[in-house]
């Protein structure tokens, strides 16, 4: 290497690379990033199967049932309008997850208009409370799951 | 009366802070050599404020521990049915406790650096207990302006409200302390890295001054990380040991930096080289302790780390955080230029893979950076996305594993210039390493592919990180080397760890009627029983359950679902067995309708060597102190009887020797 500017090569280097991360991270987020949805969003412009993404809403009363396995449980997600989402979710149940409260579910959406949920967030209030809100008090988590979700009785 | 001195200490320390400022600014005003009256405050203000901050925090460690309910911040924090020992940790389990505690630590290493360090030109100490003074000055300011630790209630509580249980945890003892003492460390190399500036000071000799305060931050940041993984994978019950959650990300990040920063002192310290790209990066560690500090404390992030959501106080950090960060650079930015370059080098060398190196390593704090930050611009636009794994985990490998090769290299190139023809043997090795345990493991059966990768790296890493000791006397190695040795192993173990527990790890999930066997790889696990139990402050539903390894003598596991009632929340405790070659992991559910148990167990094969990974890289840092203090001390020594003889000689009046040709 030209020993002249040897200090410009290493800036230079260092801010390609640094654009580079940069630039895959925009990139990265755009296509990873796991976006929220209300069930009625989820009805009118579903997101493409597969693609991990957030589902919020309540449980329908009436609707949890348990399989044969005693470990998958469908139930049905409602938001503000008619629209339910079904829900298919196998793993160990929030405490009191029960009709009527809110949940938040991840997973995607599979082809045949079920989401698959991997991992529920949900609490022992009528509040669905994000995982961000996992380990606050009920009071704070009631306040915030308030804020954090607009347009959702 | 304790809450009272402990206030008082701290506004005495803020003024201390003041004086500090002041008189170390003044140190600049002398010429080169020559000692300026006003500066001689510095030092021992800074020796008093520590003890002063230290009294401050030992006054509430009291209240604390006497449940002292007058206090607001006791009050609503702790409850007096609590054991002693979640008693003196809940102290530091709120907000206005923790920031009293980074205060503590901050005034603390202060004032060791003012009591100890005598090394440095007195201006360019004068410039960094200024530094070191201002930074204090704004997080007092902080503490006696916003958060109040000491305030009392117009009528004491009849009883606290209890502290969130899941903080009630032998971790959170360990985890916030280290992490906290880490972060701070790194408040200390930024005002070296400040002050050396200011005096245009950028030399071997700084390096060599900055670089103990780095690697004891970086080995607390590793402990700190290390420590607040292990809790996340068995307090949580979710099995998994890194989630990438905000709060994770924002002790990953200053780590990075130091990670980086701790190389770049070692080459200024070795070879007078890389000077402005140290300086920078001592601002960029802070500057990303600052940001983690912000985000975990200021409520933009809800976790459990959130424990006050105040505005106000965020946007009190936020502005520390642009006072301090933008009068860096804007400092950096002016003088960077007059810094001299450093002493050139060529692309294969030591050096040139340590450059690569902490490029790749701020390309990945960048992706973390950017990913941590992304959902909070989103918000501000009314769009609520999470950023997880699927994002994180890819896009950091991309510069990782790049990364970890040069890593592997790296120690055994020269320094200055190298020719690559001379480690054909250890390239050959390497290659062929990464190679073949990758088609080894394929050749078994399908895995994803960055666990694959991972393995190949983890087994060319381990054996690398040992070559540097090819051909030599271990006895006469030493001991910094044994440090980056052993550090550099650690990895490769940790590495190790991760990729096994991504590729091999088993998941078993069934409803389980008492008396019922599930087979889990070489384990039968049986539900022999479901009974409530009751611990100081909950009550829980604990299963037993017995663990049979290939029809062996039975284990006995006992997860348990915690309910606590101050506050009311649900815990769910997993049950844990440890094996040399890895960990059943066991979480018990709801029971379902028909009588069933719902049990969730893996088996996660070297999960643990994570950890213990973690430990080693500690461990490597801690004898990489060892080491270059201990030649240090030596040379002190021989110095000061060089200096005795000669002046012995003098005093004989005999001639000086003649230096030998």
């Amino acid at each position: 290497m030209k020993a002249k500017h040897q200090r410009l090569v290493l800036v230079i280097i260092a801010l390609l690379a640094i654009v580079g991360a940069g630039l895959l991270a925009a990139w990265g987020l755009r296509n990873q990033a796991n976006y929220f949805y209300l069930p009625e969003q989820m009805a009118s412009d579903p997101p493409a199967a597969g693609q991990a993404v957030r589902l919020g809403g309540m449980v329908q009363k009436g609707s949890i049932r348990t399989e044969a396995d005693g470990v998958t449980v469908n139930f049905m997600v409602t938001g503000n309008t008619a629209d339910a989402i079904p829900v298919r979710y196998s793993g160990i149940l929030p405490d009191l997850f029960v009709e009527g409260s809110g949940v938040v579910a991840e997973g995607s959406l599979g082809a045949d208009g079920v989401f698959v949920a991997t991992n529920l967030l949900a609490k022992h209030d009528e509040n669905y409370v994000p995982k961000e809100l996992e380990g606050m008090g009920t009071e704070q988590a009631a306040k915030m799951a308030a804020d954090t979700t607009v347009g959702l009785k | 009366m304790t809450a009272e001195i402990g206030l008082a200490a701290l506004w005495l320390a803020a003024a201390l802070a003041v004086l500090q400022m002041v008189s170390g600014a003044f140190a600049l005003k002398a010429a080169p050599g020559e000692v300026n009256a006003l500066a001689m405050h510095a030092r021992p203000a800074a020796v008093v404020q520590a003890f002063l901050a230290v009294l401050a925090f030992a006054m509430l460690l009291y209240a604390f521990a006497t449940t002292d309910l007058s206090l607001k911040l006791v009050a609503s924090n702790s409850h007096s049915m609590k054991p002693l020992i979640y008693k003196l940790t809940g102290t530091w389990g709120n907000h206005e406790g923790s920031m009293l505690l980074w205060v503590g630590v901050l005034a603390l290493s202060g004032g060791l650096l003012a009591g100890f360090e005598k090394r440095l030109p007195e201006r360019t100490m004068g410039a960094t207990l200024a530094v070191q003074g201002f930074v204090a000055l704004g997080f007092y300011a902080f503490l006696l302006l916003a958060s109040n630790p000491f305030e009392r209630l117009p009528v004491p509580a009849p009883e606290g409200s209890g502290l969130n249980p899941l903080l009630q945890d032998i971790g959170l003892a360990i985890h916030p302390p280290t992490l906290y003492a880490g972060y701070v460390g790194l408040s200390v190399a930024f005002s070296l890295a400040m002050g050396a500036l200011l005096t245009r000071e950028v030399n071997p000799a700084f390096a060599r001054v900055l670089r103990p305060w780095v690697l004891g931050a970086w080995v607390l940041l590793t402990l700190g990380i290390t420590a607040g993984s292990y809790w996340a994978y068995y307090e949580l019950g979710w099995g998994g040991w890194w989630f990438w959650d905000p709060v994770e990300n924002a002790s990953l990040m200053p780590w990075l930096a130091a990670t980086a920063l701790m190389h770049s002192v070692s080459v200024l310290a070795a070879r007078d080289a890389l000077r402005t790209w140290t300086i920078m990066l001592g601002v960029l560690a802070f500057s990303m302790s600052m940001l983690g500090t912000f985000l975990v404390r200021s409520g933009v992030l809800t976790s459990v780390h959130a424990f006050a959501v105040d505005p106000e106080r965020g946007a009190f950090i936020l502005g520390l955080l642009g006072l301090y960060i933008g009068g860096a650079f804007t400092i950096f930015a002016l003088r960077a230029g007059a810094v001299a370059e450093g002493k050139r080098f060529a692309a294969v060398s030591r050096e040139g893979a340590l450059v690569f190196n902490n490029v790749m390593l701020s390309a990945i704090l960048a992706i973390v950076l950017l990913g941590t930050l992304y959902p909070l611009l989103t918000e501000a636009f009314d769009v609520r996305v999470s950023v997880g794994p699927p994002y994180f985990n890819p896009a950091s490998a991309i510069f990782a594993i790049p990364m970890l090769l040069v890593m592997a290299v790296g120690p055994l190139l020269r320094w200055r210039s190298d020719k690559p023809a001379r480690l054909q043997f250890e390239l050959a090795l390497i290659a062929a390493l990464v190679i073949g345990v990758i088609a080894l493991v394929s050749f078994f059966g399908q895995f994803p592919l960055l666990p694959l990768l991972g393995l190949g790296l983890a087994a060319a890493l381990a054996v690398a990180a040992l070559l540097p000791l090819r051909g030599r006397s271990l006895k006469r190695v030493p001991v910094a080397t044994w440090g980056m040795v052993i550090a550099h192993f650690g990895i490769a173990v940790a590495l190790f760890g991760m990729a096994c527990e991504g590729a091999f790890s088993k998941e078993r999930l069934a409803a389980v009627v008492p008396g019922g066997t599930e087979q889990i790889g070489d384990f039968a696990v049986t539900l022999e029983g479901v009974t409530p139990v009751a611990g100081p402050n909950w009550t829980a539903i604990e299963a037993r359950l017995a663990v049979r390894q290939n029809g062996g003598a039975p284990v006995i596991l006992t997860p348990q679902a915690r309910n606590f009632w101050s506050p009311p929340q649900s815990t769910s405790e997993s049950a844990l067995l440890t094996k040399w070659n890895g960990q059943l992991y066991a979480v018990i559910g709801q029971q379902a309708e028909d009588g069933r148990w719902q049990i969730r167990v893996w088996w996660k094969p070297f999960v643990t060597f994570i950890w213990y990974g973690g430990i080693l890289v500690a461990l490597g840092g801690l004898l990489s102190i060892a080491g270059r203090v201990s030649v240090d001390v030596r040379r002190r020594k021989a110095t000061a009887q060089g200096d005795q003889r000669r002046a012995d000689l003098d005093a004989l009046g005999a001639a000086a020797p003649v230096p030998a040709e």
